[in-house]
Formats: structure tokens, C-alpha cells, sequence
């Protein structure tokens, strides 16, 4: 089985149990500190989480039950080198995307190429509203998480892009803190590229996307409010730009502007970075049952009166069917080759592709289309006959909404668990910022998948986070 | 500010306010059951709270018997009776867990840790432990207060603050009055001199004035005397005239561009505590006036609300 961990490439310990050189003074600082100061670390850890309330909602419990995500002390750790790498392929893939998100909603010259077939635009996420739409800077995605994961020493595999409403940076800015607090001589011993800038760069390029002309442009957080599972992440970035958050309420339309509802009147907005879905936002124009959105929204938007943080219509380019062709993109729009792979992908809706994948379920992870948070899948190898016995029908009954990757040996990392120090699965997720510039803070979401042999990170499906690391210098 | 946010500011802090006044009413109605008592009996002592609060109706249908354990359960952990020390609380959390980002880490951090605090204290909480109780939330109200005014920006939002507290606070002060005077006059003055001064020891204490009180007047608890205290004089922070000083003082302060209707009623209420004498306020009876002390701060808070809080999109 693909997910034995013993046969996973680990972060810390080479084949034939050699540390790696990033974890070499981690390692020794390890050696000599004892599992039950770690793990008292950890309880002063969750005290203080839950104590500043850095929690998440689940859908499906009681309403208002807050769980805090696991958060383990043992960081993952990457080079300078390993970084650089990385932070140039997702740079990439992000200008790529942005370019083919421009495209698709004005000349779609990828189309007229033969490289990407006109059912693209009967895509589900594919909206027909923002076709000639031209947004600020052609910039759609302007916050996108590259998920990122690694099968050895120089093999890692982009898993997914997130560009609608990527979550869990919240994650990356306090853990950072959580560890300088709770381990500060390992920082003195380590040169760690710092991340807290992170809050500035994101309102430096939301303030640079404004529509031309807007002098001191206004923005805001849109939220769904306090009972969404990310909520306490829209309140963190908010509060650390210093910028309102906002509920549909606040927001209204008129003459062809947005304004918010304040003590002194209404004020113009001209930037809104919403957490909120392309479906929910306008009652008028997309789900008539929303109460979360601002009715009236998207006339204003496409006539340049608000500019919308990521643009609306960004799902088409991160849906996992299109996924298989960003290494093209890059290839079309920039004149490059791709710096990160692609996971292998067979698409069920190509007879060829299903038949493979329907005698090899038991091998391949399967994945809804537009699924995200680790619902609607299946691990094969993890999976019981019957689960994929079922899951089979579902496939059969519509095979265009799911695509099957291979099971990669996700890289582990060292982690606290009650028996001591084990090996769980990670993945990375680095958040890529375009606005003004194309760029990255040198650091990323860490999940861990904290049951034995679990490929599953998501945090509602009980995965944890780690601290990630970047090194100043080359080893 | 944004009209929801300084709404969930108010609110959190009327909801603090609030639940630091019933533990008040509570506590003092508990430490008056301690006190051997003569004329009244143990139904007309536990009712007052029940008074206070303005809720006979629904405690007699639910509770029926006015007993300590009975209106202990009611006043501060029913959850269904929405001025409940718990629901109070946990409406100030849910208030404010909706605009942490209008606040300071530590007031957010204070207002967290008493919700959480109190999920463990109420869980097998029995009549003993209600005076400890109390002085809990009483404890963690003055500290959410301190955190207040030693990290919150003066922006609007500290403003709204204090407008939600001294809105709160001047009914609360004014029903504790109107009730407990109504009760001990009833009783009639003077039969039993030790009881009398208990009492009316234990009024002063509830609003943490009977230390001011000796202070002020040097001489026996005179029940006239307590009512100027609590209604006229500006120097005792519990007292109408200094909730209505603080009231005016940031209504100037925000009715610049709206609210200037806010800002009358509260100058035409202030100037009744400012030049009121408490011959006439007795002449008149202390009754009416404190029932329409509570109704005009009703009105101003309903009218705080129509003006900033719940603002038309205009």
C-alpha cells in the first residue's frame, strides 16, 4: 500500500534514517528535550488558542460548536533552496491562471489554439456574467493557495489551486507566533524567514487593485459572518489590515457605488476582499435565497463601480478538471515550462480514463470535481470494499464530476502524538498575492493528517497544522 | 464605525452590565436571607429580584414558589430567561465574538474567558455557592470594565461602549430603587430599628454605596437620604445623575452629524437629575418618578438605536 508510512519520503530522517540537513540542529535541540515538556507546551498551546478563540466552526454540529484545529510544535522545515523552487513554480502557476482567467472572459484565444476544449465554458463555474468584464490590473485571482505536497527529496506535485476563497493563512501568521512564544531559543538557533508582513502586502495589493482613478480607496473584509468555519480567520485579517469587516448588511447599492452603514452615514467602498462565494453574493443576479450577499452587487461591479477581491468566476480555473491543464497554460500564456508538476489525473468523463480507473479504485484517490475540504472522496487504499463499492455507483451515475489521481506517498514530518514523536502525512499550502506584484511571504499553511497512515490533512476531516519553516540561508 | 458593529459594542456591553446588576440583585438578596428577619417573609425577600426584573408573570408560570433555589435558578442560569446572568453572558460573548476586530485582544480575551469560565462554574452549582457566584461575576464585570479603559482606542466604538453601560446601568439603578423602597416602606418605618438599618445596609451594598454613603452623610441610614444618593448625587457612579453626566458628555460627543434627537431627550433627562430637588421628587412621589426615569431612558436607548445602530441606508 502507497500509504505505508515507512515507506514515505520523511522531512526530518533521509532513507538509511540520516537526519537531513534543514532538521540537523532541530534534531539535537529534540534529542535533549523530553516528550513531557512537549507535550506541556502543547497543552500551554491550546490554552492560549482557545483562549484568543483561534477556532473553526463544523458544519453539521451543533449550531456554534468551535473546535480548535490540532496544532503540533514539531515545525516543518524547508530550505532556502527547496523554497525558492517552490515559491517560483506556485509564483508561476498564479500568473498562468490569472492569464487564462483573462482570457476565458475576453478573446478565449486557448480555446481558438485547440488547447483547451470549448466545454470549458459549459462549466458549471464558468460564469457567462463576466464575459468582457474588464477588471483592474486583469488580475482574478488576487489571493490563491497552491497546494503542495512531496513524494521525495526533489519531487513535489502541485495537488490543487484554491482560487476562490482560500482559507487557513490565519493558520500560517499564528502558529508562527504560537512557536516564537513557546520555543523562542530555537529561533535564536535558527534563522527563520519571517511571515508577519504578510497582512501588509495582502492590503498593499487590494489597495492597488482599486479602479483607476479611486484616490485613497476604502476596502473591506466581506464576511458570512461569526457562525462560518473561517470566521475567526476573517476577523484576524481584518483586524490585522486594519480594514472594516463586513457582513451583507452592512453593504448597500446605490447610483452605481457600494456603501457601508456607519454611525456618521454612509461611506463608499471601492475594494471588497470577499470571503464570501461567487453564488451567495448577490441575490440578484446569482442564489435569490441568499441572505448573505449585497443585493444589487454584481451591476455595480460589472460596471467598474466596486472592484471584488477575487474577481467573480475565478472556480472555472481551480476546478479539478481544468487543473489538468495549467501545465499547458503555462506553456501558452508565458512561454515556459512549468517549474511544479501536476499529479497524474485520469478524467472519468474519457471512457478510456474510467475503465483504468474503475478496475483500479482500491489504488487511486478519487475526487469530486468541484469538492473541496476533503468531502465527496474516496482513498482507495484506506477505503472498505463496500465504501467503494458505493462509491463506484456514484461515479457511474455521473462520471464527469470526478476525476482519480494516483495515491502519492505524501512526504511525513515528525510529530507530537501520544506515544511519543511518529511520522503523519503533510501537505503545504503558500498563499500567492497579485496585485501590484506577483508574490509570496516565505511560509505556508501546514497540515498534518495526525491519525496513523491518514492521507487526509483537511482540518474538518481532524487534520492538524504545523509551523512551516523557510531558512534564511542555503544549508 | 460600522452602524453593526457599534451595535454589537452596545449590546456586549449592556449585556455585562446587566448581568453584574442581577448579581448584585442576587447577591444582596442572599446575604439578606442571612440575617434572622423579622417582617418580612422568605416569599416577599425572593421576589424583589424577580421585581427588579420586571418578570412575576413568567417566574410564577414556570417556578411558581418564590424560594432561593427556585430564583437562583431563574435570575442567573435559566437560559430561557433572557436576562439571566448566563443568557446575559452569553449574549456579551456572542456580541462580541461578532466584532473582535472592533475591540482589543484583551477585551475580547476577558469577555472569552468568562464565557468559558462560566460554562465550568455553573455546571454543578448549588444554593451555597451563590454568593461566590456573584462576587465572580461581579469581579469579572470590573475587569472587563478596567481592560476597557486601559486598552481600548477612544474611538466610537469606546463610546458606544459606554453608552451601552450607562444605559444599562441607570435602569438597573433606578428599578433596584423603585423596588426596594417600595418594599421596605411598605414594611413600615422603624418597628425593628436593627432590621431596618440591615436592610437598607444591604440596598447601599448592592450598589456598592455603603461605604460612600457613611461618607457623604455621616449619620444612620435615612431611607431619603439613600434615594438622593442614588438618584441626585453626582459623585456616586452607580447613581441616575452620574449615568446621565457620562450619557450627555458622549452623546455631544457623537450626535454631530445625526442623532440630534438623542441628544435633546438625554439634556431635557439630565436636567431633571442636574436641578432636581429630592423634596419634590418626594412630594411627587419617588415611585413615579423612577417608573418615568425608566421609561424616558427606555426611549432614549430605542432611540440610540433607531439613530446609529440600526441606521436606513440615508
Amino acid at each position: 500500500m502507497t500509504n505505508n508510512i515507512s515507506t514515505a519520503f520523511d522531512e526530518m530522517r533521509a532513507v538509511g534514517g540520516e537526519i537531513r540537513a534543514v532538521y540537523r540542529d532541530f534534531s539535537d535541540w529534540l534529542a535533549c528535550t523530553s516528550h513531557a515538556h512537549l507535550t506541556q507546551k502543547t497543552r500551554e498551546a491550546e490554552l492560549l488558542f482557545r483562549r484568543v478563540g483561534i477556532t473553526f466552526n463544523v458544519y453539521g454540529e451543533e449550531a456554534g460548536a468551535e473546535r480548535l484545529i490540532p496544532f503540533d510544535v514539531i515545525p516543518r522545515i524547508l530550505s532556502a533552496t527547496e523554497w525558492q523552487r517552490l515559491s517560483a513554480g506556485a509564483i508561476q502557476r498564479v500568473r498562468a491562471l490569472n492569464a487564462f482567467l483573462d482570457d476565458l472572459y475576453h478573446g478565449q484565444e486557448i480555446i481558438k489554439a485547440g488547447i483547451m476544449p470549448a466545454s470549458i465554458l459549459s462549466n458549471e463555474m464558468y460564469r457567462p456574467e463576466m464575459q468582457g468584464v474588464d477588471v483592474p490590473g486583469g488580475i482574478y485571482a488576487h489571493i490563491a493557495g497552491i497546494d503542495i505536497v512531496r513524494t521525495g527529496e526533489n519531487q513535489f506535485y502541485v495537488l490543487e489551486d484554491n482560487l476562490r476563497t482560500p482559507s487557513g493563512v490565519s493558520y500560517m501568521l499564528e502558529d508562527r507566533k504560537m512557536m516564537m512564544r513557546l520555543f523562542p531559543e530555537l529561533f535564536r538557533r535558527y534563522s527563520v524567514a519571517p511571515v508577519e508582513h504578510y497582512p501588509q502586502v495582502l492590503l498593499n495589493n487590494l489597495r492597488a487593485v482599486a479602479q483607476p482613478g479611486v484616490q485613497d480607496p476604502t476596502v473591506v473584509l466581506l464576511t458570512p459572518g461569526a457562525y462560518n468555519s473561517a470566521y475567526f480567520e476573517h476577523a484576524f485579517l481584518a483586524q490585522q489590515m486594519g480594514i472594516e469587516l463586513v457582513e451583507g448588511q452592512d453593504l448597500f447599492v446605490r447610483d452605481n457605488a457600494v456603501f457601508m452603514r456607519t454611525t456618521e452615514g454612509p461611506k463608499r467602498v471601492d475594494v471588497i476582499y470577499r470571503r464570501i462565494d461567487d453564488d451567495f453574493l448577490d441575490p440578484l443576479a446569482f442564489n435569490p435565497k441568499s441572505m448573505l450577499g449585497v443585493q444589487g452587487l454584481m451591476s455595480v461591479y460589472r460596471n467598474g463601480g466596486v472592484t471584488l477581491a477575487n474577481a467573480i468566476g475565478t472556480g472555472v480555473a481551480d476546478d479539478k478538471a481544468t487543473y489538468t491543464y495549467v501545465p499547458e497554460m503555462i506553456r501558452f500564456y508565458l512561454g515556459e515550462e512549468p517549474i511544479l508538476s501536476n499529479v497524474p489525473t485520469y478524467k472519468l468523463e474519457l471512457e478510456d480514463d474510467r475503465k483504468y480507473v474503475l478496475e483500479h479504485l482500491a489504488e487511486l484517490v478519487v475526487k469530486e470535481v468541484q469538492g473541496s475540504g476533503g468531502y465527496g472522496m474516496l482513498v482507495g487504499p484506506a477505503s472498505s470494499k463496500q465504501q467503494i463499492a458505493d462509491f463506484r455507483q456514484r461515479i457511474l451515475a455521473n462520471p464527469s464530476n470526478y476525476i482519480a489521481q494516483p495515491t502519492l506517498a505524501l512526504s511525513t514530518c515528525p510529530t507530537l502524538v501520544e506515544q511519543g514523536i511518529a511520522p503523519r502525512h503533510v501537505d503545504l499550502r503558500p498563499f500567492v498575492l497579485s496585485g501590484k506584484t506577483v508574490t509570496l511571504v516565505p511560509g505556508a499553511l501546514c497540515r498534518v493528517a495526525l491519525r496513523e497512515g491518514s492521507l487526509v490533512v483537511n482540518s474538518s476531516q481532524g487534520g492538524g497544522t504545523k509551523d512551516t519553516w523557510v531558512l534564511n540561508d542555503a544549508e | 464605525m460600522l452602524s453593526r458593529t457599534a451595535d454589537h459594542l452596545y449590546w456586549m456591553a449592556r449585556y455585562i452590565e446587566r448581568a453584574e446588576n442581577m448579581a448584585r440583585v442576587l447577591d444582596v438578596t442572599y446575604r439578606m436571607s442571612l440575617v434572622s428577619n423579622g417582617d418580612h417573609s422568605e416569599v416577599d425577600l425572593w421576589k424583589t429580584p424577580v421585581l427588579i426584573a420586571d418578570d412575576v408573570e413568567v417566574f410564577e408560570r414556570d417556578y411558581g414558589e418564590y424560594n432561593a433555589a427556585n430564583v437562583m435558578r431563574y435570575m442567573a442560569l435559566d437560559e430561557r430567561n433572557l436576562s439571566s446572568i448566563v443568557s446575559c453572558l452569553n449574549g456579551a460573548r456572542e456580541n462580541a465574538r461578532s466584532v473582535r476586530v472592533a475591540m482589543s485582544s484583551e477585551m475580547w480575551e476577558t469577555v472569552n474567558a468568562l464565557w468559558l469560565e462560566l460554562r465550568q462554574r455553573t455546571e454543578d452549582i448549588t444554593e451555597a455557592d451563590i454568593g461566590e457566584f456573584c462576587d465572580w461575576v461581579k469581579s469579572r464585570s470590573h475587569l472587563f470594565r478596567g481592560v476597557t479603559f486601559g486598552t481600548m482606542l477612544r474611538d466610537d466604538g469606546y463610546k458606544f461602549v459606554r453608552l451601552g453601560s450607562f444605559i444599562e446601568r441607570a435602569d438597573n439603578t433606578a428599578r433596584l430603587l423603585d423596588a426596594k423602597y417600595h418594599l421596605l416602606m411598605a414594611a413600615g418605618a422603624g418597628a425593628d430599628g436593627a432590621v431596618d438599618y440591615y436592610e437598607w445596609s444591604s440596598l447601599l451594598r448592592s450598589v456598592s454605596s455603603f461605604e460612600a454613603y457613611q461618607k457623604v452623610y455621616r449619620d444612620t441610614i435615612e431611607p431619603s437620604k439613600v434615594a438622593e444618593l442614588l438618584v441626585l448625587r453626582d459623585d456616586m457612579p452607580r447613581s441616575l445623575h452620574a449615568c446621565y453626566d457620562e450619557l450627555t458628555s458622549i452623546l455631544e460627543q457623537i450626535c454631530i452629524v445625526r442623532g440630534y434627537e438623542c441628544l435633546r431627550q438625554a439634556g431635557e433627562i439630565h436636567a431633571r437629575l442636574h436641578f432636581g430637588r429630592m423634596e419634590n421628587i418626594f412630594n411627587n412621589g419617588l415611585h413615579q418618578f423612577l417608573q418615568d426615569f425608566i421609561v424616558h431612558n427606555n426611549t432614549l436607548g430605542r432611540e440610540i438605536q433607531h439613530a446609529f445602530l440600526n441606521a436606513p441606508a440615508d
